[in-house]
């Protein structure tokens, strides 16, 4: 009897062994190629093409950054993509908020049509609108103009922002906000001194959200913005990418570049990036 | 009270900026995308009313229908890989040291965006110098192939990198979805003489089986939109091998200046996309599931 157990403990043992060699495998592929992309971007081309790809750079050549950064027009496409992200989340949030909170805490006939509305938003293609949003774009001169960057972003977080902060607001006690009512507050009051302070943690979920989709996006980019002036980081490696196609160098310091600014949020924010996109799941 | 919360100024101005620009920049132009389908339209000049001209030739477009078949395969694909994920889910939930950290790490790639993996992709599939043909050739791997010019491997080379690119993101869901499920159910399963592999099959995937269902969805419908990898690393080449619904719209309107014929390509993507949402609803519709 003792020995069959010692037996299934040694079995379990193993067993455990072999389930996390597994996941440790697959933990490496995830994050290998990033190692690797590290390790090419401090790299020059001569050790590329000749030495082995999983050498570390002999001598790593911190200027392939300084160079991509200050001849490549990085920076530019960086601060682009820095200020497009936060004015687009910026706006997305404060009109998301004031619907849910029409939707949530006013009376009125509509609310539920209304609300449909966003929810459906939520399954519209982005690319069908694409031709019919240049053609708008460009009879209204905001074609090659950060405008129509921001609004568009805007209008398509919207829904998922919405239905994540229905979420939190439905389930928020609304005694503060009524006793506020009855004292005479105006709505407005009500709304930015009351409601908006407590909705904070869930605020800040969809902002990390809507940041990351933001930081990331492309089509819409590289459809409707044509000066280099305005472009952000994906469009800026691609054309960047498009010239230096052979630096495997610089290419690899400005992915890294792109990025970065993400990998290190998420340092520090995992809970909360993992709980935001969890709750943005059916974002299409 | 009620009075002040009915106000209907005040509900205007707080719905209306959001509402007309989800009216203006979504829901008019996936109107318009039908209609545009019905002119010849070269983006810039005049539109000429040419009928269901468009989408007539649409239907006998070998081109369109290669693509969507591309954009079916990588769908099926992506949901075939969910049983991977979900086997990996099972066994990080059932009480691994580091699960949490591990799931964080699966993540990452899910956080960069679509064109910075493309480019790393690319880098990795490079004929001579990528690491994949680097490590084959160690490997004793005479002639490895270059992966993204051979039509007969494009697609599964770039499903790689999807792969990669959403592992971390249904595993998310999986393993929040199995943490939910409470102790004493699978406690009363060990007692009963269950197994581990009978506790998962039988009783854990069961009780997600509404999750499971959703990820269906997500995965079928993401995949028959999916775009910005593709236009990164193959432009949907060589020749049309791994051309999608989207990067063929796109083609169409953008290079080639059909923006009539492109509108009309958009639309089937939103007929396609919207029906391939219910028919996934339909099939995977059932019973609730009490825990």
């Amino acid at each position: 009897m003792k020995t069959q157990q010692q037996e299934t403990t040694a079995i379990e043992k193993v067993g455990y062994g072999v389930l996390y060699l597994i996941l440790a495998v697959i933990a490496f592929f995830q994050i290998y190629p990033l190692i690797w992309l590290v390790i090419f971007s401090l790299k020059t081309n001569a050790e590329v093409f000749n030495a082995s790809p999983f050498a570390l750079p002999a001598d790593p050549k911190w200027e392939n950054y300084a160079t991509v950064w200050t001849q490549g027009n990085i920076s530019l496409y960086f601060f682009n993509s820095v200020w497009i992200t936060l004015v687009a989340v910026a706006l997305t949030i404060i009109l998301a908020s004031l619907v849910t909170f029409a939707i949530t805490r006013m009376i009125w006939k509509l609310s539920k049509l209304v609300l449909g509305l966003f929810m459906v938003g939520l399954m519209i293609p982005v690319h069908s609108t694409l031709i019919p949003l240049f053609d708008f774009f460009l009879n209204i001169n905001l074609i090659d103009n950060p405008l129509a960057i921001v609004l568009t972003y805007t209008a398509f977080n919207l829904p998922i922002t919405i239905m994540i902060l229905l979420g939190f607001y439905q389930t928020l006690p609304r005694e503060v906000e009524e006793a506020a009512v009855i004292d005479g507050s105006s709505i407005h009051r009500i709304f930015f001194q009351i409601t908006l302070p407590m909705t904070m943690p869930v605020i800040s979920t969809t902002a990390i959200i809507n940041m990351i989709y933001n930081w990331n996006e492309f089509v819409f980019i590289n459809t409707f913005i044509s000066s280099d002036k305005y472009k952000t980081l994906t469009v800026g490696i691609q054309n960047f990418i498009g010239q230096y196609s052979t630096d495997w160098g610089a290419i690899g310091a400005t992915l890294v570049i792109s990025i970065l600014p993400i990998l290190i949020t998420f340092l520090f924010l995992s809970n909360k990036i993992v709980e935001g996109i969890a709750a943005g799941a059916v974002k299409g | 009270m009620k009075k002040v919360l009915s106000n209907k100024f005040i509900i205007a101005m707080y719905v209306l900026p959001a509402l007309l620009l989800i009216l203006i920049l979504v829901y008019i132009p996936i109107i318009l995308t039908g209609y545009y389908g019905l002119m010849r339209w070269d983006g810039i000049g005049e539109m000429d009313f040419i009928g269901l001209k468009n989408y007539q030739v649409l239907i006998g477009d070998s081109d369109f229908w290669e693509s969507t078949w591309h954009s079916i395969l990588l769908a099926i694909f992506s949901a075939l890989s969910l049983i991977g994920y979900l086997a990996i889910s099972l066994v990080l939930a059932a009480k691994i040291k580091g699960a949490n950290l591990l799931r964080k790490i699966y993540l990452i790639p899910m956080l960069l965006s679509s064109v910075a993996i493309a480019q790393l992709w690319l880098k990795i599939y490079h004929p001579t110098n990528g690491l994949l043909n680097s490590v084959l050739v160690r490997m004793g791997v005479d002639n490895p192939p270059a992966w993204l010019a051979e039509p007969s491997l494009v697609l599964g080379a770039i499903f790689v990198p999807i792969i990669w690119q959403y592992a971390g993101f249904y595993i998310l869901i999986y393993y929040a979805a199995l943490k939910n499920i409470p102790d004493s159910t699978i406690e009363a399963a060990k007692i009963d003489g269950a197994t581990p592999l009978q506790i998962s099959y039988l009783i854990k995937v069961p009780l997600i089986a509404n999750v499971i269902k959703v990820t269906i969805v997500l995965a079928v419908v993401g995949s028959l939109k999916y775009f910005d990898l593709i236009f990164v690393m193959t432009g949907g080449g060589p020749n049309g091998a791994s051309e999608v619904i989207a990067s063929y719209m796109y083609k169409q309107a953008f290079a080639s200046y059909n923006f009539g014929y492109g509108s009309a390509v958009g639309f089937a993507l939103l007929l396609i996309t919207l029906l391939a949402t219910v028919l996934m609803q339909r099939l995977t519709k059932s019973e609730e599931v009490q825990y």
